[in-house]
């Protein structure tokens, strides 16, 4: 037994190690990536500054310096990296501002946003999927499919336009976009096992509905509604982004929306490499839990 | 003989409510390109004297700010995503058969590489990545430049959950009996390639194809609320969407609407359409 316990420990210690690299990798090369496409962009060398009539010939010259030093697209990126080690982000070309700051200032309000939004959609979702399955009812799973669906057919920005509409929070437009994802999963996981040969039977001999639920089908669906729920943080953050833009919000969404506009890119870089962060965080962290259930079962 | 009667009535159903969101797209497309005859005087021309109107007898859906015909912009709007959102579409399904395809048929370091360029594409969420390379890409072009900019980019940036499946899907092919027995029989790779395994993903092809219309729809739509989709004055659902911006309250220019009830309705039709593409992949 011990023996076999220390087998899954270092398994799983390879896996989160595994995850590790791969993140560190992707992190990295989606900055680059952000870097290259700003770099490469047209009216990349234009400064709208060279153009103010106050400015005198030494002060444009300094301005097209700056510029040059951005040139070169490794070297800029393998300095900024260097400089974010010692954790200096750059200064914002659009707002003047540290990019640190900006990032610090604005992430609590995009997190709680995503956090509250990831919350409501997966209590909806789970609650009209579970409800569906237990009453076995087609009226009712068509009417909750139907209802998914059609937020399923709503674009993002929509939905945030709405929420601005009829003045409800932005974590409210975040869930309605988030639901129907998770929603339409959770409902084919829970038909799929409620489906199966011995839930069927423990209905049959009268076993209470929470017991089944815990017992019989929460193991069965578990893992694959972990992998859904990584997947589901990924949409939240984007949908983050319509929402904070559109219904003025100070958070990260929408410093990643003013960066893109103004191409501005230090900001640009730090926005893509956080958002790669998270995203891939949730799937790894979701990955990692769903291999600990499962080698418990196992 | 339930079991059966049970089976057929659920298919006749389905096959009902598939043939229903057929009619429903059909309806629509004909429509829009019947735009010049509906609506001859265009989508540019302005009514001056009739700016933000409400629904007449002249104009159908009112006026927009600048006195447009809401009803004629609305009919080239439809017309401009409904064609080329499958051309998009089929632009990200053929770059997902070629990539996911051949780096699933290859398998090895070319399969690993593919992948980790997918994964790095899917680690970011759809949208922030749409957006960041819109907004890259020059914002102050010609209205038919920025349709081609816009949907050339979804075809562009909308492979790689469709490559990601359909390497899965070349890999088992590449193991199949018939592809060893053609490889032993000493038919070249390439060959081996377009005519055993490509036409094999066939249904898969399909399936991502009907998957991503609806999925490039709305993302129009979202880019153009936000101000990085089609140019004006060239009509699209997004730009069209744009106007709920400005809206103080839903009962009082409820027509304002229209738009976003057309688009919910093509993209339900579209997903009834593609259950049963799905259904042919699985």
């Amino acid at each position: 037994m011990p023996r076999h316990r220390e087998l899954a420990s270092s398994l799983l210690l390879r896996k989160v190690a595994r995850h590790g690299l791969a993140l560190v990798a992707t992190v990295l090369l989606g900055g680059f990536l952000a870097a290259v496409l700003v770099r490469l962009a047209p009216g990349f060398e234009v400064d709208e500054q060279q153009l103010d009539p106050r400015l005198n010939a030494e002060s444009v010259h300094a301005l097209v310096q700056a510029r040059a030093a951005q040139r070169n697209i490794l070297s800029f990126y393998f300095h900024s990296l260097e400089r974010a080690v010692h954790g200096d982000l750059g200064t914002s070309i659009s707002l003047g501002q540290p990019v640190s700051t900006l990032l610090r200032n604005r992430a609590p309000l995009t997190l709680r946003l995503v956090a509250l939004g990831l919350l409501l959609s997966w209590a909806a979702a789970m609650a009209l999927a579970l409800s569906a399955a237990w009453l076995r009812v087609s009226a009712y799973d068509a009417m909750t499919t139907t209802l998914s669906g059609t937020f399923l057919c709503i674009p993002a920005a929509v939905l945030a336009l709405l929420s601005v509409l009829w003045n409800v929070p932005g974590a409210l437009a975040i869930a309605l976009i988030v639901f129907p994802r998770v929603h339409r999963y959770a409902r084919n996981l829970l038909a799929k096992a409620y489906s199966l040969p011995h839930i069927i039977t423990a209905r049959a001999k009268g076993l209470s509905e929470s017991r089944i639920l815990f017992w019989h089908v929460v193991p069965v669906v578990a893992p694959q509604l972990l992998a859904v729920a990584g997947v589901s943080a990924s949409i939240a953050v984007g949908a983050a982004i319509p929402v904070e833009a559109l219904c003025g919000l100070a958070g990260v969404g929408q410093l990643a929306w003013q960066a893109a506009l103004a191409r501005d890119l230090p900001l640009l870089m730090n926005v893509t490499i956080l958002v790669t962060l998270v995203t891939l965080l949730a799937n790894s962290g979701a990955d990692v839990i769903g291999h600990v259930l499962r080698s418990q079962e196992a | 003989m339930r079991l059966l009667r049970a089976m057929l009535g659920t298919r006749l159903r389905n096959n009902a409510w598939r043939t229903l969101a057929c009619a429903v797209l059909l309806f629509v497309v004909g429509v829009s390109l019947a735009a010049n005859w509906l609506a001859p005087a265009g989508y540019t021309k302005q009514y001056r004297e009739a700016p933000d109107a409400a629904p007449s007898r002249q104009h159908w859906l009112g006026t927009d700010e600048i006195g447009r015909d809401r009803f004629a912009r609305v009919l080239y709007g439809t017309r401009i995503s409904l064609l080329l959102a499958p051309a998009a579409a089929l632009l990200s399904t053929l770059m997902a058969a070629l990539i996911g395809g051949l780096a699933g048929y290859l398998g090895g370091a070319s399969a690993r590489a593919a992948m980790a360029v997918t994964d790095l594409f899917l680690s970011l969420p759809w949208l922030f990545l749409l957006i960041t390379v819109r907004a890259v890409m020059p914002l102050n072009v010609s209205p038919l430049a920025s349709v081609l900019v816009t949907f050339l980019l979804l075809g562009l940036l909308g492979w790689t959950s469709a490559a990601r499946v359909l390497c899965a899907t070349a890999g088992s092919l590449r193991n199949s009996d018939f592809v060893r027995q053609a490889r032993a029989s000493g038919v070249r790779a390439s060959r081996l390639f377009w005519v055993h395994v490509l036409p094999n993903l066939k249904p898969v092809l399909y399936a991502q194809f009907w998957i991503s219309i609806p999925v490039f729809i709305l993302s129009e739509a979202n880019l153009g609320i936000l101000g990085l989709g089609v140019a004006e004055p060239l009509p699209s659902w997004g730009s069209l969407l744009k106007e709920l911006e400005g809206l103080v309250s839903v009962g009082d220019e409820p027509w304002k609407f229209v738009p976003l009830v057309l688009l919910v309705v093509v993209v339900t039709s579209f997903q009834f359409v593609l259950s049963e593409q799905e259904q042919a992949a699985a």
